[in-house]
């Protein structure tokens, strides 16, 4: 890397990639460590009782980053899928298929969550809304292109069949993230967003926050360490693997 | 183009003539789960009447998902799919001709069918004109979106099961917006909103599935 001009596709090669993630994968598992311990603190211990809620609410510091990574993890699976099919890169098909485990994972999480904090709040473990069928639809969709993938021998054709199942499937996303707005639902909208101050207090925020970063460094960690198997799994046979991977 | 289209759409509505028992299965098979369920649930007419527009979308997804699998699968096992892909002919219009003769024979059909049913589950005359509507916006989806499907899934181990694995999630919006201009319409609102969903969905998937399909074609023929 000498050179002024930055090779994108350095690290496009399995054989590159390997020990990046593997020097990459000690760092963001301590990092989830911490985060997540410093964010169930914050989110236990710190954070003060919700006036309407009562201490039923500190579900959300699960529950909400939970629901945030699986949308944002799909999202990162259509990305990739969408330069696979441009470019033809082997590594993309083997990370969209190291994502579909932890995104089907945090939706089930956000599912699971959401139904614990229904029965007290709402009084049922489910409800049929919107946000609560979008976000069901969103774990199918994971399941099925889980499915779809082991269902297939070649590799290749795995990766490429995936990712376009995988590209199609992103139109829930959004309906997904907008149905608290676009129908009137049982579900409440959004606490935080971009564009204005949150409807929470200031401890409650940061405590989720610190909870997603520490669930983001989880995936990262996790999605590496699976994309290594892979990248291990299909390229047993090449040089490389042989001379470096053993140690 | 549009010679490719139409040979492709007579050659497959032939197959179809000369094969009626298949894609006369798949309405059976709409009748007998429609039927089902009156003897599952009990007779009364008023629960029955609210579960008309459900259990009637419900039979006509699944009794699509019958003929689905056979969209490609013949035609992959003795290669004229291979030679499609060859010819000159852009493939997503001969994909196009086989998804509207599957529309034409399996959801058709259905849709004539459907207010006969609707008579058997009490749906006033009116609610028996939107299902009807819902029902030609709709299941033109079903035949794109799942084409989608049986080409992902062409000549794999289990493909029955994980077509209706895929293709279910993304079947759920139509089914939604579906029974639920019927449903609306039986509740004294108007339907509008949901059939207006329902066409641009069937815009949306009738555009780009032609295409999209003839992509997948190509992935399981390499």
């Amino acid at each position: 890397m000498s050179n002024s001009v930055i090779n994108w596709f350095k690290y496009a090669s399995p054989a590159t990639f390997y020990p990046l993630a593997g020097r990459l994968v000690p760092w963001f598992s301590g990092l989830a460590v911490l985060l997540i311990a410093w964010g169930l603190w914050i989110g236990l211990f710190v954070a003060p009782t919700d006036a309407q809620q009562s201490e039923g609410y500190r579900i959300i510091f699960v529950h909400v980053p939970a629901s945030w990574l699986s949308m944002f993890i799909y999202c990162v699976m259509a990305f990739w899928s969408a330069l696979g099919l441009a470019f033809n890169t082997r590594l993309s098909g083997m990370l969209t298929a190291a994502l579909a485990p932890t995104g089907a994972l945090f939706a089930f999480l956000s599912l699971w969550t959401g139904a614990l904090w229904g029965k007290p709040m709402w009084g049922a473990w489910w409800v049929w809304d919107a946000r609560l069928t979008s976000q069901l639809i969103l774990f199918f969709l994971y399941l099925g292109f889980i499915a779809l993938q082991s269902a297939i021998d070649d590799p290749r054709r795995a990766d490429r069949a995936g990712a376009l199942l995988a590209l199609v499937g992103v139109v829930n996303i959004p309906i997904i993230y907008f149905s608290v707005q676009w129908w009137n639902t049982l579900h409440q909208g959004a606490s935080v967003s971009l564009t204005k101050a949150p409807s929470m207090a200031h401890i409650m925020l940061e405590g989720m926050l610190i909870m997603a970063l520490g669930f983001w460094s989880y995936a990262i960690a996790v999605v590496l360490t699976r994309v290594r198997c892979i990248i291990l799994e299909r390229e047993l046979t090449s040089e490389w693997v042989k001379r470096n991977a053993v140690d | 183009m549009m010679t490719g289209f139409w040979t492709s759409m007579r050659r497959d509505l032939v197959l179809a003539n000369r094969h009626k028992s298949e894609w006369l299965t798949a309405l059976f098979f709409f009748v007998m789960v429609t039927n089902l369920l009156p003897l599952g649930v009990g007779p009364e007419v008023s629960l029955l009447r609210k579960i008309a527009p459900g259990v009637l979308w419900i039979g006509a997804l699944l009794s699509t998902l019958l003929g689905l699998q056979r969209l490609f699968s013949s035609d992959h096992g003795d290669g004229t799919l291979e030679q499609m892909a060859l010819s000159p002919v852009p493939l997503a219009w001969l994909v196009a001709g086989k998804m509207v003769t599957h529309w034409l024979v399996c959801g058709l059909p259905v849709v004539l069918m459907a207010p006969l049913l609707g008579i058997q589950f009490d749906l006033p005359t009116r609610s028996l004109g939107i299902l009807v509507l819902s029902l030609l916006l709709g299941t033109p989806i079903l035949s794109a979106v799942g084409a989608l499907g049986a080409a992902l899934t062409l000549g794999l181990r289990g493909g029955g099961a994980l077509l209706s694995l895929l293709i279910l999630p993304l079947y759920i919006p139509a089914l939604i917006f579906g029974a639920g201009a019927v449903e609306a319409d039986l509740a004294g609102i108007s339907p509008q909103g949901h059939l207006s969903l329902l066409g641009a969905l069937l815009v949306l998937s009738v555009f780009f599935s032609p295409w999209v399909t003839s992509l997948a074609l190509r992935i399981a023929l390499e």
